[in-house]
């Protein structure tokens, strides 16, 4: 679904990735670790062009996202992300995160429809063969109304829907961060990316983000997860790749990957944090 | 004691029998609406040069428009609202042959000049939420000027609030100067009502409580609309 080809970053001088080659399949679950500083966290930035890659390509759902002229946030509506800081949307309460952009999206397209099928019907007038309108099946309090309910019962899947009319100051980091996770559901993505997202929260909320992200992996949803949490990766990875200095320097399946790695550099990475 | 209470006689009575008040209520109109329309276009403005200030420079056009904006903020920001008034209305009125009242000036140059202000402090509050908050917006597909008006300006606007209530106070103090125009502010009512009794002790006096009472009333209602916008951040 997502092919990164020689995939180059750099700021200035500062070369951070250096040539990334992956394939990341539908339903897979990609674990990228490293040291920090290693790139890995640019790496996933690139994958929806947070950062714009300096070289390489990134082919999603047949197109080169990184390339400049195409309309980037129509691919990223079908690229969650989540981040390690959560970024809920401060002036909105929980509902509002949830619903903003599914509405939003479906509102402006639905204007551009109906703002096509006038310009169509004046056209029409001069047209010997009448092109055809097009179909405007919803309105706007529909799509309000069915975002609604799809938001309601997402809260209600992570159990929190009794905070749905609150604003996120008054949620804990791991009601936060599984608000995160929900918000980029909302859209129906393709793919989620996951930016470290248990590294900012007290340890005795990870457990609950990470047995969200555990539920989703095992529905088939496609992720990419840059992590410290080795023991996640072990268990719900089919994919584990080990950047540093912004190359992929192994990667492998999770058996292989800690039971049997080849790289010194990674043999040193892991001695350390396991 | 007794010729303090003498001074007040005499300005109440010229206060209310020579026609005083009606110099002071005109007074407080024109310093009123320089203040408030100096204000709105100030805002206008500001709302422009910041906007220009903050969208990404990937390509020429921001580029030039940005440099524009530099060269402006820093002329407004660099001579004191006396000389621009002064060389607006001796200097630019004349050169372009354009007739206006010292009022319309005032209003101009105020407008002109708190623009320069009012942009700076809104990049800075702009600038001030937090870059993951534009990341989300974009990272769910939303357009930069849809995460600008939906989220990140929103959030802003809070921020500024104050320092724009502070830029409103100090507009209001200086329209004190625009009486070297010839526009009839408080400042000139109360001087007339001085110089017709010969008396300025009273008359300034009066004056300065005036001054301080606009300014206690603007600091309230500025309090008032942030506590209103400040909804996200209780915790209830």
């Amino acid at each position: 679904m997502i092919d990164v080809i020689n995939l180059e970053k750099h700021f200035g001088n500062n070369k951070v990735l250096n040539g990334i080659n992956v394939t990341i399949e539908k339903g897979d679950i990609m674990v990228v670790i490293g040291p920090s500083g290693s790139g890995k966290s640019t790496f996933l930035r690139c994958l929806n062009c947070m950062e714009d890659p300096t070289g390489g390509q990134i082919i999603f759902n047949g197109e080169n996202i990184a390339d400049m002229k195409v309309d980037i946030n129509k691919h990223r509506q079908h690229m969650g992300m989540v981040f390690q800081h959560f970024n809920l949307f401060n002036n909105k309460t929980v509902l509002q995160n949830i619903m903003l952009a599914p509405v939003h999206v479906q509102c402006k397209n639905l204007r551009k429809a109906k703002r096509q099928n006038v310009l169509r019907k004046c056209a029409n007038c001069f047209r010997k063969d009448k092109k055809e309108l097009n179909e405007i099946t919803t309105t706007k309090k529909q799509i309000i109304d069915t975002a609604k309910e799809k938001a309601l019962s997402l809260l209600k899947s992570i159990g929190l829907e009794d905070k749905a009319d609150v604003y996120p100051s008054t949620l804990s980091g791991g009601q936060k961060q599984r608000v995160a996770i929900v918000r980029a559901l909302a859209m129906n993505p393709d793919v989620i990316l996951f930016d470290e997202p248990t590294s900012a929260l007290d340890p005795e909320m990870v457990g609950e983000v990470l047995d969200l992200m555990k539920k989703l992996a095992n529905e088939g949803m496609t992720m990419v997860i840059v992590t410290h949490e080795m023991g996640f990766a072990r268990e719900v990875a089919n994919k584990v790749i080990f950047i540093d200095d912004g190359q992929i320097l192994e990667s492998g399946t999770p058996e292989r990957f800690f039971g049997n790695p080849k790289n010194p550099r990674l043999k040193d990475f892991l001695s350390k944090v396991l | 004691m007794d010729s303090f209470i003498l001074k007040v006689e005499k300005f109440i009575e010229i206060f209310i029998e020579y026609n005083g008040y009606v110099k002071v209520l005109e007074g407080l109109k024109n310093t009123l609406i320089i203040a408030v329309l100096g204000l709105l276009i100030g805002i206008v403005i500001g709302i422009l040069i910041a906007t220009v200030r903050v969208i990404p420079k990937y390509k020429i056009l921001p580029r030039i428009l940005n440099g524009i904006c530099s060269v402006y903020v820093g002329l407004f920001r660099g001579a004191p609202m006396v000389v621009q008034l002064l060389v607006f209305y001796y200097v630019m009125l004349p050169l372009l042959d354009i007739h206006m009242t010292g009022v319309q000036v005032a209003i101009l140059v105020f407008g002109l000049n708190s623009g320069a202000y009012i942009s700076e402090i809104m990049r800075g509050g702009i600038q001030s939420v937090d870059s993951g908050q534009m990341e989300a917006g974009r990272a769910v597909g939303l357009s930069f000027g849809t995460t600008m008006m939906k989220i990140v300006i929103p959030q802003a606007v809070k921020n500024i609030l104050p320092t724009m209530g502070n830029e409103f106070i100090a507009l209001i103090k200086e329209t004190s100067v625009v009486s070297f125009v010839g526009a009839a502010d408080l400042y000139v009512a109360f001087n007339y009502i001085g110089s017709n009794s010969y008396e300025f002790m009273v008359p300034y006096l009066v004056m300065a409580i005036i001054y301080i009472l606009l300014v206690l009333i603007i600091s309230l209602l500025v309090k008032l609309l942030e506590r209103s916008l400040g909804k996200s951040d209780r915790r209830n």
